[in-house]
């Protein structure tokens, strides 16, 4: 952060030195935006007043900073691309800025971001637009504090709220959003950070994260989204201290985890999805720390997956903690907490005498043939699974947790 | 209401049976609520209670209390009152004993601590159920004079329903697994009251979606309006048809 | 007042009754007699419509008392063996009985002071000796002053005094007029009362005849007597046996 910080403004300094401030009003000589950008050059500021501006397409070319005072309004009146920013180092903050323009061939955008670096877009609000903050061949750019809201119905008639593609070195911070198709879109997006954003109520993904390695997100919430967090075909993925929650639904997972592998999962909460974390083709994979809890399924673990550690987590109140679909277990399960188990501990010394088999033969059943869900809490069900537990026959047998916690951790 | 359903009611208020019923209903159900901190997994807990004990009470208890109205019935069948009103009336004074006694024992904890959505469809489908089970009872009852074996013949009837239908479904799920049985097992529900109860309570929970394309299927169904109130009706069904098998049982019976 | 045409019933294979004809008039005072398990109840649970016969039609007044029960106002009747709710008291059964009949007239309380029923109002059915169940079926039985009485082995059980106020009552009823039916196999109890003879057997009437024609065709003094001469001139072997077995018991 700092480092970016610093090279920011030592990059920055020569342009304040000679920099100029432009107004733009209705009771100053400018009334329009566009022409304040044609007047300035690099490095002025344009002061924007409140307002309505309705001015099409707005185009800034060379590196200034726009700042809008109370909230102007930027209207796109549903026709076009409301910001192009095409230069780099420029900065665009305090805007409230509506109605793009909306057609799913040119992605119409609130504000985009064309092949440019060190641009920061802070502090704006964004309403009731196609995509909200666009950004393609981006490095060094700053996504800080907007609020970024859409009314999407359809997954086809709305577009992302923030969206990467082929960019480097990010910095999403801090936004709220809500009603796009993908709160926050991540394809080609290398060496980037997700940062406490809260991405909501989106009508596919909160976040969606394709062909990204070495990225981390942190502190951020994803709730009630349709399908949840997806990632996939990725690689060296950090994922600490996020929220995955109420993302229930057919086919909606907390998180969704396809083709990824060297990644580290750490300290998240999963609560009442469908099916908490989903693992297809996922490889090397340290999961702990993490509270599972009143979950449809804890972790749906396919039999593509392998060399996953699964240690030190807690599964609260899910109707399965784990299913499977196939029979080898290329998986380790240690130290975790089941609310399920009901072994002793002896020797007192916090850990399980006997095994825990987290997978029950109910699990595996639905997972062959999901219709058998119809016998779900009934009288048969309960003493298929309880004569399960006592002779292990249909489940695996390896699918174990040697060392299951006799309490809760304090996560 | 007539003379003898009151007289029913009173009596069967006054049996000890119906009174531990009522007192163990209400012990579980505090004990449940008080123990889970969490009022949806009370719920779920209730409901293994009612779809479980809640029937067995009902078909035993009114089986043995329809023999051993024999006499009472003889009594009441030289006088001048129609057989159907005499069989009428003990199933309705039965089945509102019941009704009463699960309403106290379960509905006030419930009311207490459930939300009131999902708490007043579980208080709706125990009362149902507690009817159902009576109804089936009467049928059980009125096959054989037997009253050791009618009891048998309870039993069995109970663990059907609550088990060996169950058993059945999962197995032809297995059987025809390739193919798209979802609306054909959505009818074959309607032949058992417990499936019906357990998945009308299961859509509140919202579980269809887990159950994948079944799921959606029946939510589809069930979760609608029209779909509830069908249920609701299918559900009185399988209370009025065993019982009107049985009253024309009854209207032939030579005592 | 009743006829009964051509009724017949099983038990599974046993037939119990084989087209019965008969009809009963007002005024009659008739004792049904026969062995045991000649069918002699299961006709009366028939005209009671507690059993209703495979074929065949029963009357009452003219009018098939098929589906039909409010005839049965008209009719008391009281059970060879009483079997009453076990928790239930005197006083309970017979308020409870009055509450169903929703009876308008004059309730005929004789027999239940007759009887010092009143005292025992409290006490539990199952608590009863069978001879004070039976007094509470008499009760019953003659308490809404029913045009038809039909009385299944009254005496039964009943103490000497008990039976001696009972057959007073009878008496007194059939005086008024009323049908009454009775079925015993003490025959000598009912020589004062009756004035009509059925006797049947296997299910079969074998005879129905009025008293006075019985005495004068046998030439006998006594009922009992006059029908055993007849049984014995229709079929002397088995009736020989029969006819001690009456003069035993009577």
């Amino acid at each position: 952060m700092r480092v970016y910080l610093c090279t920011l403004f030592i990059l920055l300094s020569p342009v304040f030195l000679f920099s100029r401030t432009i107004r733009v009003g209705k009771s100053q000589a400018l009334t329009r935006i566009q022409a304040a950008i044609q007047k300035a050059v690099a490095g002025d500021t344009i002061l924007v007043e409140a307002g309505t501006y309705r001015e099409g397409n707005i185009i800034i070319d060379k590196p200034l900073v726009l700042q809008g005072l109370d909230y102007p309004v930027l209207d796109g009146e549903k026709k076009f691309e409301v910001l192009s920013i095409k230069s780099d180092h420029v900065k665009v903050d305090g805007f409230r800025i509506e109605n793009s323009g909306y057609a799913t061939l040119e992605d119409p955008c609130a504000v985009k971001l064309y092949d440019c670096s060190n641009v920061t877009v802070s502090n704006n609000i964004l309403t009731d637009n196609f995509f909200g903050i666009y950004v393609q061949f981006g490095r060094n750019c700053v996504i800080r504090d907007n609020r970024i809201k859409a009314f999407g119905v359809e997954e086809q008639q709305i577009g992302n709220g923030i969206h990467c593609w082929k960019s480097d070195s990010l910095l999403i911070i801090a936004n709220h959003i809500t009603g796009h198709r993908d709160g926050i879109y991540f394809e080609f997006v290398t060496h980037s950070v997700i940062w406490r954003n809260i991405s909501y109520s989106n009508i596919r993904y909160g976040l969606h994260f394709m062909f990204s390695n070495d990225d981390a997100y942190i502190t951020n919430v994803f709730r009630n989204n349709g399908a949840g967090v997806a990632v996939m075909f990725t690689k060296k993925v950090t994922m600490i201290n996020n929220t995955f929650e109420k993302n229930w639904g057919d086919a909606a997972y907390g998180l969704l985890l396809k083709e990824i592998s060297d990644s580290y999962i750490y300290g998240n909460q999963f609560r009442e999805n469908t099916a908490a974390v989903y693992m297809e083709g996922t490889n090397r994979i340290l999961f702990e720390q993490n509270v599972v809890e009143s979950n449809g399924w804890g972790l749906k673990i396919q039999a593509s997956c392998m060399d996953n550690v699964i240690k030190r987590n807690n599964f609260i109140a899910n109707t399965f903690d784990i299913s499977t679909n196939g029979t080898l277990v290329l998986n380790t399960f240690n130290g975790n907490y089941w609310d399920k188990y009901e072994g002793y501990d002896l020797n007192r010394d916090g850990t399980g005498d006997t095994p825990y088999h987290p997978l029950s033969l109910f699990s595996v059943i639905t997972e062959n043939n999901p219709a058998a869900m119809l016998l779900y809490r009934s009288l048969i069900v309960s003493l298929l699974d309880k004569s399960e537990k006592v002779i292990p026959s249909l489940t695996p047998d390896n699918f174990v947790d040697n060392a299951p916690l006799i309490h809760s951790l304090p996560l | 209401m007539n003379k003898i359903t009151k007289f029913v009611i009173l009596d069967i208020l006054r049996n000890k049976i119906v009174i531990a019923y009522t007192l163990l209903l209400a012990v579980l159900s505090w004990s449940v609520f008080s123990l889970e901190d969490n009022s949806i997994k009370g719920i779920l807990t209730l409901l293994n209670l009612v779809l479980l004990y809640v029937p067995l009470v009902a078909i035993i208890f009114s089986t043995i209390y329809v023999y051993n109205s024999s006499e009472f019935i003889e009594l009441l069948i030289s006088q001048p009152i129609k057989r159907k009103k005499i069989w009428l009336s003990l199933f309705s004074g039965l089945q509102l004993s019941l009704i009463v006694a699960f309403l106290v024992g379960a509905g006030i904890p419930i009311m207490c601590f459930a939300p009131l959505k999902l708490g007043g469809m579980l208080l709706l489908v125990g009362c149902i159920i507690s009817a159902v089970f009576v109804s089936i009872a009467f049928l059980g009852a009125i096959c054989t004079r037997d009253k050791a074996k009618g009891i048998g013949i309870a039993i069995l009837l109970w663990l059907y329903f609550a088990l060996l239908f169950d058993g059945l479904v999962l197995f032809l799920v297995f059987q025809f697994a390739d193919y798209p049985i979802e609306h054909a097992m959505m009818v074959l529900t309607g032949f058992s009251p417990i499936d019906l109860a357990r998945i009308l309570i299961l859509l509140q929970m919202d579980v269809s979606a887990m159950m994948g394309y079944t799921g959606a299927v029946f939510k589809e169904f069930f979760g609608t309006d029209t779909g509830f109130v069908i249920t609701i009706l299918v559900l009185c069904l399988w209370i009025a048809i065993p019982f009107m098998l049985s009253l024309r049982k009854f209207n032939r019976k030579d005592l | 007042m009743i006829e009964i045409k051509n009724i017949s019933k099983k038990f599974g294979k046993l037939e119990v009754l084989e087209h019965v004809n008969l009809s009963f008039r007002k005024g009659e005072c008739i004792a049904l007699i026969g062995p045991n398990g000649c069918g002699k109840t299961t006709l009366i649970k028939c005209i009671l419509g507690m059993v209703i016969p495979g074929e065949g039609d029963l009357y009452y007044n003219g009018a098939s008392i098929r589906n039909k029960y409010l005839y049965r106002e008209k009719i008391g009747y009281m059970p060879q063996i009483g079997r009453y709710p076990d928790n239930m008291t005197i006083g309970q059964i017979i308020e409870t009985i009055k509450d169903i009949r929703k009876f308008t007239g004059v309730l005929d309380e004789e027999l239940m002071h007759q009887f010092r029923l009143p005292e025992l109002f409290h006490k539990r059915m199952r608590t009863l000796s069978g001879g004070t169940t039976q007094k509470v079926s008499a009760t019953l039985a003659f308490l809404f002053s029913p045009d038809i009485l039909i009385l299944d082995e009254p005496t039964a059980g009943l103490d000497p005094l008990a039976s001696e106020i009972l057959k007073n009552k009878i008496i007194k009823e059939k005086n008024k007029g009323k049908l009454i039916l009775i079925t015993s196999h003490l025959l000598s109890e009912l020589d004062d009362l009756i004035t009509e003879i059925i006797y049947m057997q296997d299910g079969k009437v074998h005879f129905h005849e009025t008293v006075e024609k019985l005495l004068a065709s046998t030439g006998e003094q006594k009922i009992s007597k006059g029908i055993a001469r007849i049984l014995h001139s229709n079929n002397p072997g088995y009736m020989d046996k029969q006819n001690n077995e009456t003069r035993t018991s009577a």
